[in-house]
Parts: C-alpha cells; sequence; structure tokens
C-alpha cells in the first residue's frame, strides 16, 4: 500500500538545514494498522505529510498504492489524495460556518460525484460515526468528541483505501480518545489502511503494528499482539 | 461547481461582514467617481446621428486672412460668410444642404395672460429637417420654395406649441414673431440631440431651438446675429448690408453627400468656387477648404473637454487607489481563511480548484461593489447637474450601456485586484496550517 524507500525531507532557512527525514524506509501493506510514535521533533508528522502528498520530498522513492508520486503535478498529486487518502486530524479541521452535511460533502465536491451519490455518502458516513441525526448543525454545537467523528465521517466518505491520522485522540478526553479509537479500529477490521500518529502509548498499542521515529529514521519497527487481536487473528 | 463556489462566496462574505463591506465600499467609490466621469465623456462622445453621420458634412471654406490663419496650425475659419453661404446655397450641388444661423427675437404669445418672451431661433433651409432627421409632432417641413420665396412660415418646438398654442395642432396657425406675422407649418416633437451638433459653435450641449424659419429671414429682417461672429477685417461701411457683404463669419453650413464620388464632387465645386472667387480679388489665402463629416466635425471642434478628460483620469487613479486597499483587505481576509484553504488541498482540491473558488468570491465582492457604484455614480451625476445647472441637462443620465459597463468594470477590476491575493492564497502550504490550527 505505501512503500518508502530512503525518503529524504530537509527543512532550510537561511541559516539552518534541518534534516526532518533522513533515509527514511516503511512499508505499510494493505489492511494495517500501524501507529507512529516517537519524540516531538522526530519526524513523526512530515513523515505522515508526506505519505499524504501534502509535502514533497528530496530524496528517494515513495510509492502509494504501487504508483510512484515523485513526479506527479499538483493536479495529479490532489486527485490520488482526493481519492486514495482520508486525513483526521487533532484539531478535527472542520470548516466552522458549514453544517455537518457540508463539511462532510468537501471532499466530494472535488471528486465530481453527482448530487444523489454525495448526499449518499454523506449519509452512510454520517451514519457510522452516529451523527445521521445532526446533519444540519454547526460543528461549535458539538462537543470535542463528535466534531472529531465528524471528521472521521469527512475522511470516509470517499471510501478511501488509506487513513492518515496525526494525533486523533489528542484533543479528547480518555473516554473520547477511546470511542474514537474503537471507530478507527472498526474503520481499520473493513479493509482500510490506517497509518496514526500519536504520542500515546497505549493508545499505539491498539494498532497492529508500532514504529518508533527517532532523528528522521523508523528506528524500532514492532507487531502488536492485542488480546483482541489475537482472538481475531 | 460554479454554483457551490458562488454559495461559499456568500457565506464567505457572511462570515467576515466588517471587511467585505469595506471592500465594497473600496470597489464602489472607485467605479462610482469613473462611472461619473466616463458617463459624462461617453456621452460627449457620442455619435448623435450614426446611421448617416458619414454622410452630413460640415463645410469649410478658408476665406481668411493672408497673414495668419483663423486657427493654428493651418485650420480654415469654423463658420463662413454671408456671400459664401448664399453662393453655396444657390449653386444646389449636394444632395441635400443647408446654410444656418442661430438668432433669437422675441415671441408675443395671443393669449391675454401670456407675456412676450425672448425665444432662440434656427435660421435655415428646408433640407435642414431631412438631414437632421428633426423629428415632426404635426405638419411638415415648409417647402424649398418658401426658402427662395421669403416667406413667412415658421416650424416651431414642443415647447413653444405648448406655450404658445397650449399643445393643440397648430399647423396653419399664425404666431407673431419679432413683430411679424408667421404661418406655423410644423411642430417638432421633443428633440434631444446630444451633443446638438448641427452647431457647435456655441457650445455643444445645448438644447434645439424653439423657432425655425427660412435662412434668408435673416436678409429680410435684419435678425440679430447670435453665436461667435468673428472677422478678419472690418466691414465696409456700416448696417446690416454691409455686415452681411463683409468678410465675417457666422454662418455654418451642412451638406449630405451619399457616397464618395459626391463627396470628392463636392471638394471640387468648392475648391472650383474658391478660384472663381480669388478672381475677384477674395479668398487670399491658398486653397485649403474642408468637407468634415460628423464624427470628425466633433473632433475638430474638441467636443470632449479637455477638463472633462482630465477628470476621468484622475478618477481611474481614484479607483486604482481604492482597487490597492481591496487588495490589501482581500490578502487579509484570505489570510484569516488559511486554515480552510489548508484543509481543501488536503481533501483534494488542486490549486486551481482554489483560484476559481477565491477568483469567483472576488467577483461577487466586484458585483456588489459594481451596484453600489452604480448608485453612488447616480448621485454624482445628479450633482454635476445641480452644481453646473441646465448647461450639463442634456449631458448626465446612465443608460443601459452605461449600467452594464459599471458592472463590467467592477468586475474586471476586483477580479484583477483578487489575481495577487488568490494566488497566495493557492500556495498556502496546507502543511503548516493543519498542524497549526
Amino acid at each position: 500500500m505505501l512503500t518508502m524507500h530512503n525518503v529524504k525531507k530537509i527543512f532550510r532557512t537561511d541559516l539552518v538545514e534541518t534534516h526532518a527525514l533522513r533515509d527514511f524506509n516503511l512499508q505499510v501493506d494493505e489492511g494495517d494498522f500501524v501507529a507512529v510514535t516517537g519524540p516531538s521533533g522526530s519526524g513523526k508528522t512530515t513523515f505522515l505529510n508526506i505519505a499524504g502528498l501534502l509535502e514533497t520530498f528530496e530524496g528517494g522513492t515513495y510509492e502509494l498504492d504501487g504508483k510512484n508520486v515523485s513526479n506527479l503535478s499538483d493536479k495529479q498529486r490532489s486527485q490520488l489524495r482526493n481519492e486514495k487518502i482520508g486525513f483526521i486530524f487533532q484539531s478535527f479541521n472542520l470548516i466552522p460556518d458549514l453544517d455537518l452535511f457540508d463539511n462532510v460533502d468537501v471532499p466530494l465536491r472535488y471528486r465530481g460525484f453527482n448530487s444523489a451519490e454525495r448526499k449518499k455518502r454523506i449519509e452512510n458516513s454520517l451514519e457510522l460515526v452516529g451523527l445521521a441525526n445532526r446533519m444540519k448543525h454547526l460543528p461549535s454545537q458539538l462537543s470535542g468528541g463528535q466534531q472529531q467523528r465528524v471528521a472521521i465521517a469527512r475522511a470516509l466518505a470517499g471510501s478511501p483505501r488509506f487513513l492518515l491520522a496525526d494525533e486523533p485522540t489528542g484533543n479528547l478526553d480518555t473516554k473520547m480518545a477511546l470511542s474514537v479509537m474503537e471507530l478507527l479500529k472498526e474503520i481499520n477490521d473493513t479493509g482500510t489502511t490506517i497509518v496514526m500518529v500519536t504520542h500515546d502509548q497505549d493508545l499505539a498499542k491498539q494498532a497492529k503494528r508500532n514504529i518508533y521515529v527517532r532523528d528522521g529514521q523508523v528506528s524500532e519497527l514492532s507487531e502488536v499482539v492485542s488480546l483482541e487481536h489475537a482472538a481475531n487473528a | 461547481m460554479f454554483s457551490y463556489y458562488l454559495r461559499l462566496a456568500l457565506k464567505s462574505i457572511r462570515r467576515n461582514p466588517i471587511l467585505s463591506a469595506l471592500m465594497i465600499t473600496a470597489i464602489g467609490l472607485g467605479i462610482g467617481a469613473s462611472m461619473t466621469t466616463i458617463t459624462v465623456n461617453y456621452l460627449m462622445s457620442a455619435n448623435p446621428i450614426p446611421h448617416k453621420s458619414d454622410q452630413l458634412f460640415y463645410v469649410q471654406l478658408d476665406s481668411w486672412s493672408p497673414f495668419e490663419p483663423a486657427n493654428e496650425p493651418n485650420e480654415p475659419p469654423d463658420q463662413m460668410t454671408w456671400t459664401d453661404a448664399t453662393n453655396l446655397m444657390k449653386a444646389k450641388k449636394a444632395f441635400r444642404q443647408t446654410a444656418m444661423a442661430s438668432s433669437g427675437g422675441v415671441v408675443e404669445p395671443q393669449g391675454q395672460d401670456e407675456k412676450p418672451y425672448m425665444a432662440s431661433i434656427r435660421l435655415a433651409f428646408a433640407d435642414f429637417f431631412p438631414m437632421f432627421d428633426a423629428p415632426f409632432l404635426y405638419g411638415s417641413s415648409w417647402q424649398s420654395s418658401a426658402d427662395d420665396n421669403r416667406d413667412y412660415v415658421v416650424v416651431i418646438s414642443k415647447s413653444t406649441n405648448d406655450r404658445v398654442f397650449g399643445g393643440k395642432n397648430s399647423v396653419g396657425e399664425t404666431i407673431r414673431i419679432v413683430g411679424k406675422n408667421f404661418r406655423v407649418i410644423g411642430v417638432l416633437n421633443d428633440w434631444l440631440l446630444v451633443p446638438r451638433f448641427y452647431d457647435v459653435t456655441t457650445g455643444a450641449f445645448g438644447e434645439t431651438e424653439e423657432i425655425f424659419m427660412p435662412f434668408y429671414m435673416k436678409q429680410e429682417l435684419e435678425m440679430t446675429n447670435s453665436g461667435n461672429t468673428n472677422c478678419w477685417k472690418s466691414p465696409e461701411g456700416e448696417g446690416f448690408q454691409a455686415f452681411l457683404q463683409s468678410e465675417c463669419v457666422n454662418f455654418q453650413m451642412w451638406v449630405e453627400l451619399r457616397n464618395d464620388d459626391e463627396k470628392a464632387q463636392y471638394m471640387d465645386f468648392m475648391n472650383n468656387y474658391v478660384n472663381e472667387q480669388k478672381a475677384l480679388g477674395r479668398f487670399p489665402r491658398p486653397l485649403n477648404n474642408r468637407l468634415s463629416n460628423v464624427m470628425e466635425w466633433m473632433e475638430n471642434q474638441e467636443v470632449v473637454a479637455d477638463d472633462a478628460q482630465i477628470m476621468m483620469w484622475v478618477s481611474f487613479m481614484f479607483l486604482l487607489v481604492c482597487l490597492l486597499n481591496t487588495i490589501g483587505l482581500l490578502l487579509s481576509k484570505f489570510s484569516g481563511k488559511a486554515a480552510e484553504i489548508g484543509l481543501r488541498r488536503a481533501v483534494g482540491a488542486s490549486k486551481s480548484d482554489l483560484f476559481i473558488q477565491h477568483t469567483v468570491e472576488t467577483a461577487v465582492i466586484g458585483v456588489a461593489g459594481g451596484i453600489l457604484g452604480l448608485g453612488l455614480a447616480f448621485v454624482g451625476l445628479e450633482g454635476i447637474k445641480t452644481l453646473y445647472g441646465e448647461f450639463v441637462q442634456n449631458l448626465v443620465g446612465l443608460d443601459m450601456t452605461m449600467v452594464a459597463s459599471a458592472i463590467l468594470l467592477a468586475l474586471i477590476s476586483s477580479i484583477l485586484a483578487g489575481v495577487y491575493p488568490t494566488w497566495r492564497a493557492c500556495n498556502i502550504e496546507p502543511a503548516s496550517q493543519l498542524k497549526s490550527q
């Protein structure tokens, strides 16, 4: 699903060069659920941005779903992002003056679906996150957990094969964080590949695999065998 | 997608009402000022008789002094002498022709309650009316024979008819002008010519005259001169007849020539006529005769005043300043939307998608500014009317062309103003915005 080989990313200012990723190597298979942990500044978010085609990289190769993305145009990258990737952010990133229906509609608009298809997908994804009855509410009328559920519905509406989550529970209390994590696991169980950046080791343990990033490199790869996963295996 | 972008634009405008109002006001002020001056210039330079403006020619003969031209650098006089006007008319070499002069005289209404009043008079030939498409409410022009016979006939304006005859069909009635009885032959309908091109020597934006009478009444009744009279040498002798025989110019002449052949033939005729006059000791200057069609004559006479053009350019500069303000406000507005732009990029919007979305938003602001500008232009034009009075009554007013132009100007201006802020918005790095929200 995702293969990075010797990927490099350098941030430059007039005075300093910062190597955010150095020879970053990683393979994520279809249906995997990978939790990325590591100290602040280790390169987790940079990896996630490159994986989500939000940033370019200097060296190495990156293949997404078998396609080399190194030399794609802005339009091609946008299209690939729209069709294959769903994003979930720590601060939800909902548009405050659009209601839930219109927020979930945003990626679908760029996909070119007709009105009926969009409506069906929006209703289904809001149904999945348990907010179908609040379609006309504004984000400010929801709790943090509910807002993150809307963000998940938005990420899922286009049926992406790859979900990238950047600290999805970072702004939530423990109860809500667990509820969102359960939702992510359910989504993963349907075959969607998930890569999640988190600081929370307990949450990371609920993923199928953990990777630990330090100084812009993958320093540890470990298979997580939780009771639940063991039972499912 | 356009309707989606339009909906987003309206939401975005509502989200920042004060910022949006400032931008709309800035564009509105610029458009209002520009449209006010553009309208004045547009009406000043409009073709007053488009279907035949290239067939009507103003005649100029250079009868001026041997020592200097009538106008620099080597222009013939704007008007002609009585001698030349009557000679050219007698020759009847054009399809239609009319010499003319402006004058004035006292009208004595018949009713006991109406007082005599001073009216503007145009002395012309019968061809004047069909040449300039004068619209008749009642009756018609006098016959050509009335010109030569010096018949006491007149065509009167609608306002004169209303004032003297209470608006009834007065054809055949008698009207007393300059102490003589005239028979009313025709009544003109409202006739607004902007500019009043047939005689711009006393200003291009006056009203058409109240009374029209045969040209030779000038001589018959010794009608007073009105308008500009210029002489390069003093009349030989005294009195009215001496003035008519002098080299003083006070008369205008137009001919209607239907094609280039007729024009060439008439020019030959004019040159031959001047050469004959040279043999008689007149026309001391080299041949310098002119035939100018309507628009050429308007340009020659600089109907669009210089100060009006300067005002227009100043107002364009003002529009530019307003647009620079708008650019600043748009930069501020779009930088406030950085998080939303980052999110849209992340979920699949390309830079071109975002460029179109934000261009639609600036266009909506532009149209709103254009509508406000139209209102301000209307107020501006009313202000000009108040300031300059009746002189510009015929000159100021917004027609559909100007309304459409205002909206179009606002649209183009706002889109141009929005290019840089929109470009910047589209190039926002999504990654930085998504993490920092």
